[in-house]
């Protein structure tokens, strides 16, 4: 067991409720004097709220806080930083267009007579980063430097400022793997140095380079802390995806479908986004894509969608070449498109339940052929009863309705297009368990109706349960293709934890 | 070259070839002359547009100056020959009053969490309305001081004078340069710009800096007002109207970006010679007709947008690439 | 229908409202006011006299009302009424027909448009940016075409449009009229109000939808440079001469205001063209009461600032929180003003 004195950092039954969810449960968290301790789970775990309590972000609603053995409660980020909790986000929070010296010292400049003393400034800047083996013009704005460097004197300043705990929220996303292990070297310095450092990330092969223990997360919930060493890469992700190993489902449909794919993709791709992949989807055949978050999954949809236009590959439906490089190119081909953001990707917040659903018909239209209002009004009153949209009435401003029932509004938004392919990008996420299991019903008569779909899903369990096969993706490529036997959770949670993928030191 | 020295790079060779062009067709235009009457006509913009660039670099918008402006004249106008009090001290009331109602403004746009642009708006119509309310007519200043103030000239060699108002303006933009540069609040109003929600999360006082910034643009229209009296003799309601669309102008081709964050105090000033040297220009030719001032400026704003769009676009994949 | 009509006189209350109390307050001050009178088959009295000075600004608010649904913003207007006016002057003054001044000036107005709509839709140059190019080279332009003077003309066609008047009513009242219904029917009977609204809403989630985003933004201002343009021939044809220099100056803020009055939120969104009207003619009715009744003109400004202080509280997100916040404790937890929309 440990002391308190081996914590430099201790939170104790967290909790933190939103209107509508409890993002925090109780939660415990402990992190030792010079370890690297990795905090992980899927989105919505309550990563992200857990560190925004712990930083002040969030005022959390009950449970203690003790740093360095006396309780501590920040009422904002600065305070915590003042307290000794410094923290690096993956898109660092510095100012671009200030210099590398002026970010470092912004609000502690030194001065002489009253004014700012640039040179001392710049001489400590270039003292602070030479610890960090960073030898650039400290004069220069911070945005001339690639995100590594920016991501170092981020950490530079956390440290400088705060000196106890800093935590790294997801600070090698856009690094590549010499990028990272330059972050890790400084990362077991300060690790020497007797700092607590929290560390969040999606890449595994990463966690166990670098970490002493593990936390994971899920549903606002501590699944438990493990030392890093004795926990094996599938033991972690089952932890993380809430699928106890033993158990095997098969999905009921994988040997539904056959015959010829209606869509062909081949070497579809696009430079920085994702590989190029070959991807068949056949009439009546849900494809489940699973991987971590930053795998690819959604970038993979959105080049489906042309959101963003390949660069590479073809695409043919029923054996003719089709043009996907825009929405309303997809749109034409008859694909709709549920986006992962529905906040800003979504939903049209101040329109009505109707001009929401109506919306991509009425675009597919055209300006001059308006759809009747009866007509607007018999759609929308068809996929409120069918989807079951709980709301008072039809023009009740969209955004005044909860998560799950605008994710539903969108749904009907795309069958009111009749579509022939249909993506949903995390479908279920964010919204209440009633409605989670409407939406996996409406997948399956959609599939049973010959409808093609693409669902995207961090819920392994689900995915199994509805897909006909499930592409794997990793570090931006679709790494493995399940169907039939092959199609269990087991298979997919394999396959997401191999480590052919780029190797972080 | 550092990149964010290019719009003020090209300012300044605009500046340089243009005058070197008007020089080859006007050789007269090479006098200490020509220069202190452009410091001496520009000065009331120019001392209005370094409190525009403070606030442009901080992301807002200020659309009262030419208002404050023409409410400084009247109000002066009103003191001075109706109330009798000294000149300095109804410099230094205004001056107070100015600041204040920036700042007010300044409190209204953060607490109010409103656009700069409407909000200053209102203040233009209010100042406007309240130089209408303290008199239509335009008032000749007669005040003894002023013909004091007036005749204070530092002698330029070859006849040029640098008026007390060119200096004054020219001081004024030092001294911008130097809290631009050398202050933690120059810092700050670069952090605005450079984006609020990161700067609030790195300490930056987000409120007190908004309204210090808007209390300084009010401060400097004052004083800008003072120096456009001192110019015109006189305080008029209708007068300097449209100022302030000068002062975004300069600002603009003056290298600042006009989403804030990045510029030059000092390229406001190369900008406010730019407008001028385009009249000057103008007026030495005689032929040329006076609306050409305004297309040409408005050539020169596009030029420096799509400029500083190239710029962005530039620099952006870099960024992405890591 | 009915309910249809009831939405929209909710819609359209607060306007209402507040324009009934100051035609009373005015009428109160200065009891002719109502007073209405038939000369020469024409009407005329005071409330005529507010719709029809009121001309320019509401025809400029109806093109400002849908480019700030759209998010945006049209700094350029007054400088485009300007251009449009010196060039229907020196049109009509080189001896070209009425018909083919209209059309050229109406073409021009459209070219401003697109101009602005190209800058903001596809080179994405913020649109307070992109519209003050315009804004400032554009007196420039005028005065350009009219050579620095105030281009006079005679021609009886061009001056009827500024002071004839059909059916009883002053010319540029009827071309208010019938240029706001035309607008209002295509935005409402068609589906571009609602696109529009979608795009100010959020451009992203209705791009992802298959709406032509670059198309209706262009389009908004382009409808924008259009309603500058016959705003500048009225005012033109008003003084029967383009003055390049004050002709449209500072409307645009009026015509801003205009669409603030209305309750469109400069944030994009949610539009009516009928409210911005009501808006123009509230400010225009403002402007006639203080001349009437007999305060100085100067408070005018003094008003309209006060105005914009008041509606800028009542739109203001943190006011919106802090009384949805009173008004409903817990329940929905939402502002709800729009509801009634």
């Amino acid at each position: 067991m440990q002391t308190s004195s081996d914590n430099i950092l201790s939170a104790i039954r967290i909790e933190k409720g939103f209107p509508g969810t409890k993002a925090l449960d109780k939660v415990d968290f402990h992190l030792r004097r010079g370890e690297v301790h990795a905090l992980l789970g899927e989105n919505g775990a309550g990563k992200s709220t857990l560190i925004k309590c712990l930083t002040g972000a969030y005022r959390r609603d009950g449970g203690s806080m003790l740093l360095d053995g006396t309780e501590a409660d920040p009422r904002d980020t600065f305070d915590a930083q003042r307290l000794g909790i410094g923290t690096v986000y993956q898109e660092v929070n510095l100012l671009p267009n200030l210099t590398v010296a002026e970010n470092l010292f912004l609000g502690r400049q030194p001065r002489r007579f009253g004014m700012v003393d640039t040179r001392t400034m710049n001489r400590r800047a270039r003292e602070l980063l030479a610890e960090y083996e960073l030898d650039i013009d400290v004069t220069r704005d911070l945005a001339s430097y690639s995100v590594a460097i920016q991501q170092v004197v981020a950490i530079a300043r956390a440290v400088d400022l705060s000196g106890k705990v800093l935590i790294l929220d997801e600070p090698t996303a856009s690094l590549d793997a010499h990028e990272v292990e330059m972050l890790f070297r400084i990362v077991r310095r300060l690790k020497g140095r007797g700092l607590g450092i929290i560390f969040i990330t999606h890449f595994l092969e990463q966690v166990y380079a670098i970490s002493d223990r593990i936390t994971v997360l899920r549903n606002g919930q501590l699944v438990g802390t493990r030392n890093a060493a004795d926990l094996d890469r599938r033991e972690l992700i089952a932890m993380m995806i809430g699928r106890e190993l033993a158990t095997e489902i098969h999905s009921a449909h994988s040997d539904a479908v056959a015959g010829e794919p209606r869509y062909r993709f081949r070497n579809f791709g696009r430079r920085g986004k994702i590989d190029p992949f070959d991807l068949d989807v056949r009439a009546g055949e849900v494809v489940g894509m699973a991987g971590l978050l930053g795998s690819g999954r959604t970038e993979t949809a959105e080049i489906l969608f042309g959101a963003h236009r390949a660069d590479s590959g073809t695409a043919e439906i029923e054996g003719r070449t089709v043009d996907l490089s825009s929405p309303r190119a997809a749109i034409r081909q008859r694909f709709g498109f549920c986006p992962e953001d529905r906040k800003t990707a979504g939903i049209v917040g101040d329109l009505s339940v109707r001009e929401n659903i109506v919306l991509a018909l009425q675009a597919r239209r055209g300006w001059t052929r308006p759809i009747p209002r009866a007509e607007q009004n018999r759609l929308a009153d068809h996929y409120i009863r069918a989807l079951d949209i709980r709301t008072p009435d039809r023009e009740k401003p969209i955004r005044l309705l909860s998560g799950g029932n605008q994710q539903k509004a969108i749904l009907a938004r795309w069958l009111a297009t009749e579509p022939e392919l249909l993506i949903l990008d995390e479908p279920t996420r964010g919204i209440d368990v009633g409605a989670h299991a409407e939406i996996i019903r409406l997948i399956e008569s959609l599939r049973e109706k010959g409808m093609s779909l693409i669902v995207i899903s961090s819920e392994i369990e689900e995915l199994v349960a509805y897909s006909t096969r499930v592409v794997v993706l990793r570090d931006r490529a679709h790494v493995a293709e399940l169907d039939g036997a092959q199609l269990t959770a087991h298979r997919i949670v394999e396959a997401i934890a191999a480590t052919n993928g780029r190797e972080a030191s | 070259m550092k990149q964010k020295y290019l719009p003020l790079t090209a300012t300044i060779l605009i500046f340089g070839l243009s005058y070197a062009l008007c020089v080859a067709q006007y050789p007269n235009m090479l006098s200490t002359r020509v220069i202190g009457n452009l410091l001496t006509d520009n000065a009331f913009l120019g001392i209005a547009a370094v409190g525009m660039t403070f606030v442009i670099l901080s992301g807002g918008i200020d659309l009262s100056i030419g208002a404050v402006i023409a409410f400084a004249g009247v109000f002066l106008a009103v003191v001075l020959e109706h109330g009798g009090m000294h000149p300095l001290v109804a410099f230094a009331l205004l001056l107070a009053i100015t600041t204040l109602f920036g700042a007010i403004m300044g409190a209204i746009i953060h607490y109010l969490e409103m656009p700069a642009f409407i909000v200053t708006l209102a203040g233009m119509f209010l100042t406007r309305g309240m130089a209408f309310v303290l008199s239509i007519d335009s008032i000749p200043i007669k005040h003894p001081f002023y013909a004091t103030l007036k005749s204070l000239y530092f002698k330029l060699p070859g006849g040029g004078r640098i008026t007390l108002i060119g200096g004054l303006m020219l001081f004024v933009f030092a001294v911008g340069i130097l809290i631009a540069h050398r202050t933690r609040f120059g810092t700050n109003i670069y952090a605005l710009g450079g984006g609020t929600a990161t700067a609030k999360l790195m300490g930056v006082p987000v409120a007190a800096t908004t309204i210090r910034i808007y209390a300084l643009s009010g401060l400097l229209a004052g004083l800008s007002g003072i120096v456009f009296s001192l110019y015109t003799s006189a305080g008029y309601s209708l007068a300097a109207v449209g100022v302030e669309l000068d002062a975004i102008t300069a600002v603009v081709i003056g290298g600042t970006l006009l989403t804030g964050g990045s510029g030059f105090v000092a390229g406001t000033l190369v900008g406010i010679l730019i407008q001028g040297l385009i009249q000057t220009y103008i007026t030495f030719d005689g032929t040329l007709s006076s609306w050409w001032t305004k297309i040409l400026i408005g050539l020169l704003l596009f030029a420096f947008i799509l400029l500083q769009k190239g710029i962005i676009h530039l620099s952006r994949p870099e960024r992405q690439r890591a | 229908m009915i309910p249809i009509m009831r939405a929209y006189a909710g819609r359209l209350l607060p306007q209402l409202i507040a324009l009934t109390a100051i035609v009373i307050a005015i009428s109160m001050v200065f009891p002719g006011f109502l007073n209405l009178q038939i000369q020469n088959g024409r009407l005329y009295g005071s409330m005529i006299d507010i719709l029809n000075r009121g001309a320019p600004v509401v025809l400029l608010a109806i093109g400002m009302t849908v480019v700030i649904a759209t998010k945006g913003i049209d700094l350029s207007v007054g400088a485009v009424m300007a251009i449009c006016g010196a060039v229907a002057a020196s049109l009509i003054t080189s001896g070209h027909s009425l018909a083919e001044t209209l059309l050229a000036t109406l073409a021009v107005g459209i070219i401003c448009g697109l101009w602005n709509g190209v800058l903001v839709a596809v080179l994405d140059i913020q649109p307070i940016i992109a519209t003050l190019v315009l804004m400032v080279a554009g007196r420039g332009i005028a005065q350009l075409i009219t050579e620095g003077t105030i281009l006079t003309f005679n021609d009886p066609g061009l001056i009827f449009i500024g002071s004839g008047s059909f059916a009883g009513l002053p010319m540029p009242i009827v071309i208010w009229l019938v240029f706001s219904l035309i607008v209002a029917l295509l935005v409402r009977r068609t589906a571009l109000g609602m696109l529009v609204e979608a795009i100010g809403i959020n451009r992203q989630a209705s791009t992802l939808s298959g709406v032509l985003t670059p198309v209706l933004l262009v389009a908004a201002y382009v409808l924008s440079g259009l309603c500058a343009a016959t705003a500048g021939i009225i005012a033109a044809a008003d003084i029967r001469g383009a003055d390049a220099n004050n002709a449209g100056l500072w409307l645009e803020l009026d015509a801003i205001l205009a669409v603030v009055v209305g309750g469109t939120s400069l944030l994009g969104g949610r539009f009516s063209i009928a409210a911005s009207v009501l808006g123009a003619v509230i400010i225009q009715a403002i402007n006639t009461g203080i001349l009437l009744s007999g305060f100085p003109p100067e408070f005018n400004l003094i008003i309209k600032a006060a105005i914009i202080i008041f509606i800028l509280v009542l739109q203001s997100p943190r006011f919106r929180t802090g009384v949805s916040f009173l008004s409903i404790p817990k329940a929905a937890g939402k502002p709800t003003e729009r509801e009634a929309k």
